[in-house]
């Protein structure tokens, strides 16, 4: 310390890491997840000599991020990363990528070369903020000590704040080392970044005119309504129940609105519900709550739910209009926003057609009388939609935290696994990152070491980070991993059968590894279900089973994911399980993804 | 690195989208006033770059230097809907403090500066000099054989100049996208 005759007392100085650490413990982070290198060795130095952080090394940087993910949608805080320059930065630019799609609040710290080696190709030199500019929502490079606390702050508060998202702190090596004057940062904000989270009078009045004026509406709700807390969950579980309106959602919304509520029509899109997607399609007043219209909710954009009035709220005007042209776009807080219009129709003692609504609700019982997710379970080939149908039913007093991988399982996930509360459900949505899953159950285990975390997973999916087996094993987290074992990259395998006359170029799985040895190799659990007969006993186990367990469960291999709306169809055009397969034959339809 | 007062003029790839086709193809002119930070200028173009939206010219120098304050004025085109997300997405960027849409919100003033080399001798010289005139370019530098011309104006206005320089002697030219400010006395 270069405090001479104590005269700086009051703001003693300290060196860049030690800043660093100060300023996350003042902003209540608990753990980073990381791993070190040697651009950020001061830091790993300062988190060994202070217990207030807890640092949970991964196996590899990707991993890190989505664990960070994990934690912040399971928790509602933002997750924090650490990782080296040059390759630990690059690594983990996917999950910063799907953090990005995903708006999740995430601050990734990473370590730079020196100062005056930037630019100069130095050893393990990336530009770090000019790679990460595209896939953050903000990023900076330090080249000041003094100024890292504030840094700090503002990154916390632009992450969190708005339409959340990823924020990277490049800091060079010698600033973590160069001592600095630590001033507390007055208020946790950003300069001009102000977010409009409240609706205007008028706006809240439209909507309900609008609402009023329906006969046969419909909310269809988004990740927003999660990311806006708890509190909008309930929001929208009120406004539902106060006017009867059938709720459903996108992938990312899952949980928001209970699944076990009789207004639940299920997930809309390319493997929504039949109600869901009919309902969306046939509706006259949609209320968009956080919902962005992406391509895989909307399908052809000229023939969706033609015939609606659109409003919708999201608290980014950039998601407005984006895909779909709506009526009336509303810049807000979800869940303020949901309050608002709850306040002004209990104000106007509002209220629907009764006779219209009682007409819809028949209509869409006779949509769901189609039974959509319906699929026979042999006596010998476990199914995999049984297989996610029999492990919801069998956790479902444990209020278990569910991750998926990306592909078929994922969406089985979706279909087949009821979701009654918020921030249970982790799942790459936006990005669709095979890998996603182990992390990011890592990271809600970290948060909630007592509850039963589950990563359902493929066969294929799990490989993408299967190395951190290795960070469970480590810091005891009692993960279990489903795996749904179809040998295929089942998702790929169904798209080459329906648009490319089954030609399954590289999408086996091939020269898969023994999973249950595998694991057992880590130090873990491993059970296999090959057999129908085996798969309640094999639940049962895994759950049974304290510490990290795999389940290898060997599924009906060719099985497909339904329903679908095939590329380039409108919503009222989806395929069912037994519906004859046309192969796709213009080039527009082959195009789409 | 801090933005150094200067203009950059880049034209990215055409939008071909054809779901973006849908109406008429229209040029907007927009100010964005941003924090003058490293890297701004970087986020502003990679956001129309990285999302396939067209820049005609684009502007920027710092403009309240106490407040470090830089403002970008860029030259887009698009349908009426893409120019709306152009807006979004630019408002959306932590670092941009205002967005205006010049076009919309009524009367503006946008001029172009140009330097324009000349090279010729004898009669060449002298009509060169005489064109300058009518179109109010200033000599700012002058040789034997050469004359630079400085001109402001419209970009349709310095077009017509360029073009009629071309037959005496036109060796370069230097030119910058649109600065522009709305009419009356209301800022941004």
């Amino acid at each position: 310390m270069t405090d001479i005759g104590g005269k700086n007392k009051v703001a003693p100085k300290m060196n860049g890491a030690q800043m660093i650490l100060q300023a996350l413990t003042e902003l209540g982070v608990e753990v980073i997840f990381g791993y070190p290198g040697g651009a950020v060795l001061p830091i790993y130095d300062e988190i060994y000599r202070q217990d207030k952080i807890r640092h949970i090394l991964v196996r590899h940087e990707q991993a890190a991020v989505h664990a960070a993910e994990g934690y912040a949608r399971s928790t509602g805080k933002p997750g924090v990363v650490l990782v080296t320059s040059g390759p630990g930065a690059t690594n983990a630019v996917t999950g910063l990528t799907d953090a990005m799609l995903d708006s999740i609040p995430v601050i990734c710290l990473t370590g730079q070369v020196p100062r005056h080696l930037i630019g100069n190709d130095a050893f393990q030199e990336a530009d770090t903020v000019g790679i990460t500019r595209p896939c953050t929502k903000h990023n900076y490079l330090v080249k000041e000590t003094a100024l890292l606390p504030q840094v700090v702050y503002e990154a916390f508060y632009v992450a969190t704040t708005g339409r959340p998202g990823p924020v990277v702190i490049d800091i060079p090596k010698d600033v973590q080392v160069e001592q600095a004057v630590y001033k507390v940062p007055q208020k946790a904000e950003h300069r001009t970044y102000r977010p409009r989270t409240i609706a205007n009078e008028i706006e809240i009045e439209q909507i309900v005119e609008l609402l009023m004026s329906a006969k046969r509406p419909i909310i269809y709700s988004g990740g927003g309504v999660i990311n806006a807390g708890p509190e909008a969950s309930k929001a929208l579980t009120e406004l539902a129940h106060m006017t009867n309106i059938p709720v459903t959602s996108t992938l990312m919304g899952l949980g928001a609105f209970a699944d076990s509520d009789k207004q639940w029509l299920g997930m809309l899109g390319m493997h929504g519900t039949w109600e869901a997607n009919h309902a969306m399609h046939d509706c006259d007043v949609m209320l968009a709550v956080g919902a962005r219209f992406d391509d895989r909710i909307t399908s052809r954009v000229d023939k969706f739910s033609p015939n609606s009035t659109k409003i919708q709220i999201d608290i980014d005007l950039s998601s407005i209009n984006k895909n779909v042209q709506v009526d009336l776009g509303v810049v807000g807080d979800a869940g303020i926003v949901l309050k608002q219009i709850i306040a002004a129709w209990k104000a106007n003692k509002a209220s629907l057609n009764a006779a219209a609504m009682d007409q819809w609700w028949q209509q869409i019982d006779i949509w769901r009388a189609r039974d959509c997710l319906a699929y026979s379970q042999n006596s010998d080939v476990v199914m995999p939609q049984h297989s996610i149908k029999r492990l919801f039913e069998m956790t479902r007093g444990l209020d278990p935290i569910i991750a998926t991988e990306v592909g078929q399982h994922q969406m089985w996930a979706a279909q087949y696994f009821g979701f009654d509360d918020p921030n249970r459900w982790l799942t790459s949505g936006g990005l669709g990152t095979m890998g996603y899953g182990l992390p990011a159950a890592i990271g809600a285990q970290i948060a909630f070491p007592d509850k039963l975390v589950i990563d359902i997973a493929g066969e294929a999916s799990i490989q993408m980070n299967i190395q951190e087996l290795g960070t469970a094993i480590q810091h005891r987290l009692p993960v279990k991993v489903f795996i749904l074992n179809n040998e295929y990259m089942g998702m790929v395998r169904q798209w080459q059968e329906l648009t490319f006359e089954g030609r399954y170029s590289s999408s086996y799985s091939d020269a898969l590894p023994d999973f249950v040895k595998l694991v057992e190799a880590y130090g873990g659990t491993g059970i296999r279900i090959s057999h129908i007969d085996e798969l309640d006993a094999g639940i049962q186990r895994m759950i049974d089973t304290p510490g990290l367990v795999v389940v290898d469960c060997q599924v009906a291999k060719l099985e497909n994911c339904f329903p679908m709306v095939p590329a380039g169809a409108a919503h009222n055009e989806m395929m069912l399980a037994g519906d004859i397969r046309k192969t796709a034959d213009d080039e527009i339809s082959q195009a789409v993804v | 690195m801090f933005m150094q007062r200067g203009t950059l003029t880049n034209k990215v790839y055409k939008e071909t989208d054809p779901m973006k086709e849908k109406g008429d193809i229209r040029t907007h002119t927009i100010s964005v006033i941003v924090d003058n930070e490293a890297g701004v200028l970087a986020r502003v173009i990679g956001l129309f770059s990285g999302r396939g939206y067209n820049i005609e010219s684009l502007t920027v120098a710092q403009v309240e230097s106490d407040e470090h304050r830089s403002r970008i004025t860029v030259v887009t085109t698009g349908t009426l809907m893409v120019i709306e997300q152009i807006k979004a997405q630019l408002d959306r960027l932590v670092a941009v403090d205002r967005v205006a849409d010049l076009t919309i919100e009524g009367p503006y003033v946008a001029r172009d500066l140009a330097l324009v080399k000349v090279s010729g001798i004898g009669e060449m010289r002298v009509e060169a000099m005489r064109v300058a005139d009518v179109f109010r370019a200033r000599a700012v530098d002058s040789s034997l054989s050469s004359f630079i011309f400085e001109l402001t104006g419209a970009a349709d206005k310095i077009d017509a100049f360029i073009e009629q320089m071309k037959g005496l002697g036109l060796v370069e030219v230097a030119r910058t996208g649109a600065v522009a400010l709305s009419r009356g006395s209301d800022g941004l």
